[in-house]
């Protein structure tokens, strides 16, 4: 079935299984492998984007229901030579061992930071609990956390 | 080509020593870093597994003719299609690449598929008939020692024993105490899945683009299944998601490789998260059985060991997992007298392999509670005791092998001890996210019991017993666009651990130069080893570091003869600020001397090790890391529910070379040992597993793990790269004794297994026991199976 869908921006369309996923379109059909499978059961959140500005777990959305809608994803938040804040501060604090967790992480914690602008370790970790890091033990997460949001602080008048 | 070939370097000026950032973050916080699942060619196929369902069952008959009928399916193979060797293992190839006469694990490899889709492979995959006859099984680790079990193996169902005499075994003691302990069986979850891509090549070879831990014993076990000579399987790293020993076997390699060549077409195959719960090996679940004898005073005298582990169907790595448990039972402490018997049978339960402190874990959990308990029975501080028997340079082991490098464990104690403790806030003025079960909103602190516990643990180093371990690297000095170029290019492994970082910073430090590039690593060049038994810092890192102190000479020496033909030195040759010095004397510019570019290759081993005789006596181990652990716990008394409060871990890396990779791996290692204290368990029912997925099986989140203090001891390990050992265990070895530990001490229980449940911290399910040890099996010595043909 054909699904067309605005994609960081840009409307994108695919001739998609009608039992795919919007995580197997953007991957696999899109070309947006950014986005990473970690699980397919929403235990993991290795797959998160924002669906209309909502969080969501790409895995379990049917690429059916996110038609004509916009999606976000950790390709939108920087590029080389201009990270976003969040992607800056997992560099900076050390948050990143293998990295398959790093995309949804950041998409995470950025929006987190989108509804509170200076969480305390407790929100943190609330808010960050549906997503799976095998490596790191958290620790440098929560610390890249706090690195965005003071960077985030200093931009903003 | 799908791969990124050169890693781009960032992190300039990062020597030895410095916290450099990752030679890799920036393609992997924007996304970019292609993993093995990302592979993507045009043209190809997908791969799939149809897997036994039965964990032990003759099989008749297979009929792909309904799969290969299917819309957009290529290709099927079974046992009867192979073209070449029907077997492969890490050191003993007894694994078939598809089942043959009989199936001997639930979730065995029965037949392959090609499809133009994955769904298609899939439905495939699911459409292929097999046919079979259901046979008893051997699903308990004592069981299959019994005189009547069926034989899982060819070679019967003892897969190794080790028998470790040590001073007098019969020697008495002032005071015994006696423990069961049980293990669980954990899995390594790396979150990245076993994928790869093979693409047939046009001399008749193949390409496998592959996350793996170890590219040539992958090749030296595909080439013969594939019919194919080794140079004509050339593998090349894929991006890897993780790691921790689940990918030191081979998974999907061959199949993907078989299909490739049979279809003409490249084949990706990547698992799901249930897939992947049965296409690699797991931890070795473990029944330790002991007896540990002190004088009144505190100072061990004997200690008696008797461990079983369940190796599963096939023997992966299982002979040297049992030997470490073997070696390293009576734990970080001189004791004069010893008798250790460690077994390791096959089963048909899913086969059991490398993870992350391979086999010190298991002992780590008992030798530690025995420890609390002689503390008890002694009257005595548990650390004290520990620090009155704890192992030092010149310490004699129970095989008889004398540690003559570092071992630096009463700091390691001694630090640990002296970390910051968290706050104790009571619960009426803490978030109730802090509180156990308060995450979930069933806890508020009610009747919490805070408990501490320590532990201590050791580990080796690089492969043990006589095992030819080395390690190859190129490097090349070059003058590139913008200045001097230095490119390495090693086929060790990075897994996430951050290697690759600290060989950039081992070649700035040896070379001068800014610029490093490395070429992805590959089969290209000679064999790494394998990233595993933490050893690629010291074994990867001496290569590259011999390779660039070998580019230095031939630099030195072309630098001497066109500056001073003839004429004398003013001094010893060095390099600074781009310039090669002979004494204060500059003698030339680097990048003048580079027409032409300066190239080495050099092979890195350790110091050579020796095999244990048939009283368990010898020199296995090359050197080894200490580590310690203090969890900080609370339990809610009425709901078994735990919140660690705090982990504290401190390990003895010789020298850090990356600070800041040394405390990710600290933390990160804490985070499994956690994992396996309370959650993590892979549950069979009757030789299956019955909790293949995330939802069931249980890894620690954020929520479940504390913060984590920690501090490095750095005593350098005569003889090795910058005095370094390994880093990647420590932590892990002794997180889950520690967790144990403290809730012993919050609850009073013996809890004798791990992972410890809310039952049983509430009384509803009493300590493990035991009708008795297991019996020894009568097979010969201490050797590898592979021998006792
Ligand atoms: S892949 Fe979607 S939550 Fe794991
Ligand atoms: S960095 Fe590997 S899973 Fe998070």
């Amino acid at each position: 079935m054909l699904i067309r869908l605005n994609v960081n921006g840009e409307w994108r369309e695919a001739d998609v299984w009608p039992g795919s996923s919007l995580l197997a379109m953007l991957r696999d059909d899109l070309g947006l492998w950014g986005t990473k499978n970690a699980c397919e059961q929403g235990e993991c959140g290795s797959c998160s984007v924002w669906l209309d500005g909502d969080l969501v777990c790409s895995c379990l959305v049917l690429a059916a229901q996110a038609e004509g809608r916009m999606v976000e994803t950790v390709e939108s938040l920087g590029r080389e030579g201009a990270l976003h804040p969040v992607q800056a501060a997992f560099l900076e604090a050390g948050a990143v061992q293998c990295g398959f967790c790093t995309p949804g992480f950041e998409v995470a914690v950025a929006d987190l930071l989108r509804h509170d602008a200076h969480p305390t370790d407790e929100t943190i970790r609330e808010a960050l609990s549906g997503n799976l890091c095998r490596c790191t033990g958290y620790q440098k997460i929560v610390d890249a956390v706090h690195v965005a949001a003071d960077r985030m602080g200093e931009v903003a008048p | 080509m799908p791969v990124t070939d050169r890693i781009a370097e960032a992190g300039k000026g990062a020597i030895v020593g410095v916290s450099a950032p990752r030679v890799d973050g920036t393609p992997k916080v924007l996304g970019e870093f292609a993993y093995g699942s990302d592979l993507w060619v045009e043209g190809m196929l997908h791969g799939a597994t149809v897997r036994s369902p039965h964990p032990s069952a003759r099989v008749r008959h297979v009929d792909v003719s309904g799969a290969l009928a299917m819309p957009g399916v290529r290709h099927a193979m079974t046992a009867a299609d192979l073209p070449a060797g029907r077997r492969y293992g890490l050191d003993y190839a007894d694994q078939p690449v598809l089942a043959e006469d009989v199936v001997r694990y639930a979730g065995e490899p029965v037949a392959i598929v090609a499809a133009d889709s994955a769904e298609e492979a899939r439905a495939a995959a699911a459409a292929v008939r097999v046919d079979y006859e259901v046979l008893p099984a051997v699903t308990d680790m004592e069981a299959a020692l019994r005189p009547d079990a069926p034989p899982v193996s060819e070679r019967g169902n003892v897969l190794r024993h080790v028998r470790i005499e040590h001073g007098d075994p019969e020697a008495e003691a002032d005071v015994w105490v006696e423990g069961y302990y049980e293990v669980g069986m954990q899995d390594q979850a790396p979150l990245g899945p076993e994928a790869g891509l093979a693409i047939p090549a046009a001399d008749g070879g193949v390409d496998l683009y592959v996350s793996t831990q170890w590219l040539h014993s992958d090749q030296k076990q595909i080439a013969p299944c594939v019919g194919l000579p080794e140079s004509k399987v050339r593998l090349h790293l894929a991006g890897v998601g993780g790691a921790f020993g689940a990918r030191e076997d081979v998974h999907m390699h061959i199949h993907a490789c078989l299909l490739a060549l049979a279809t003409g077409r490249p084949v990706k195959m990547t698992y799901g998260r249930e897939e992947s719960f049965f296409g690699h090996v797991h931890r070795h679940p473990a029944r330790i059985w002991v007896r540990t004898g002190a004088r009144r005073d505190g100072m061990l005298v004997n200690c008696r060991v008797r461990l079983l582990l369940d190796g599963g169907a096939y023997t992966s790595s299982s002979p040297a997992v049992v030997l470490n448990a073997s070696t390293f039972a009576p734990g970080p402490y001189e004791v004069p007298n010893a008798l250790i018997e460690g077994t390791c049978v096959y089963t048909n339960n899913p086969p059991a392999g490398a993870m992350r402190g391979f086999g010190a874990v298991q002992v780590c959990v008992a030798h530690e509670a025995q420890m609390d308990r002689l503390a008890a029975a002694l009257d005595m501080d548990p650390v004290e005791l520990r620090l009155k028997n704890v192992l030092h340079t010149g310490s004699v082991l129970p095989t008889g092998q004398v540690i003559h490098g570092s071992a630096p464990a009463r700091e390691v104690l001694e630090r640990c001890v002296a970390l910051p403790m968290p706050s104790d806030l009571p619960a009426a003025f803490r978030d109730r996210v802090t509180l156990p079960g308060g995450a979930g909103n069933v806890g508020r602190g009610e009747h919490v019991r805070r408990g501490v516990g320590y532990a201590l643990g050791y580990k080796n180093i690089a492969y043990s017993e006589g095992y030819d371990d080395s390690s190859e690297a190129r490097v090349r000095l070059e003058r590139g666009p913008h200045g001097v170029v230095a490119t390495v290019h090693s086929a060790a492994v990075e897994v996430g651990q951050g290697l690759q970082t600290v060989l950039a910073q081992i070649v700035r430090t040896e070379l001068g130069v800014d610029e490093v590039v490395q070429m992805g690593a590959d089969t290209e060049v000679g064999s790494a080893g394998s990233t595993s038994a933490s050893r690629q810092t010291v074994m990867a890192g001496g290569a590259v570091a011999a390779a660039c102190s070998r580019v230095r000479e031939h630099l030195f020496a072309r630098a001497a003869a066109r500056s001073h033909a003839g004429a004398t030195l003013a001094g010893p040759l060095r390099l600074a600020d781009g310039r090669v010095f002979a004494g204060d004397v500059a003698i030339g510019v680097v990048a003048d001397l580079l027409d032409p570019p300066l190239e080495a290759t050099e092979v890195y081993r350790h110091r050579p090790t020796a095999r244990l005789d048939g009283r368990g006596q010898g020199d296995p181990h090359v050197m080894f890391a200490f580590g310690a652990m203090r969890a900080v716990v609370e339990v809610d008394l009425d709901l078994g529910l735990v919140r660690v409060v705090q982990l504290g871990g401190v390990q003895d890396v010789g020298k850090a070379l990356n600070p800041r990779g040394v405390e990710g791996q600290i933390e990160g290692g804490a985070a499994q040992g956690l994992g396996l204290a309370l959650l993590e368990e892979i549950q069979l029912r009757d030789g299956k597993i019955a909790n293949a997925s995330f939802t069931d099986y249980l890894l620690p989140t954020i929520l479940d793990m504390p913060p984590v203090v920690s501090a490095i001891v750095e005593e350098p390990e005569p003889g090795s790269p910058y005095g370094a050992k390994g880093v990647g265990e420590g932590a892990t070895i002794v997180a889950t004794a520690a967790v144990a530990a403290a809730l012993r001490d919050a609850t009073g229980r013996e809890l004798s297994r791990v992972p410890v449940t809310p039952d049983d911290l509430v009384g509803i399910s009493g300590p493990r026991t035991s009708a008795g040890p297991a019996p020894i099996p009568d097979v010969p010595g201490p050797r590898p199976v592979y021998e006792y043909r």
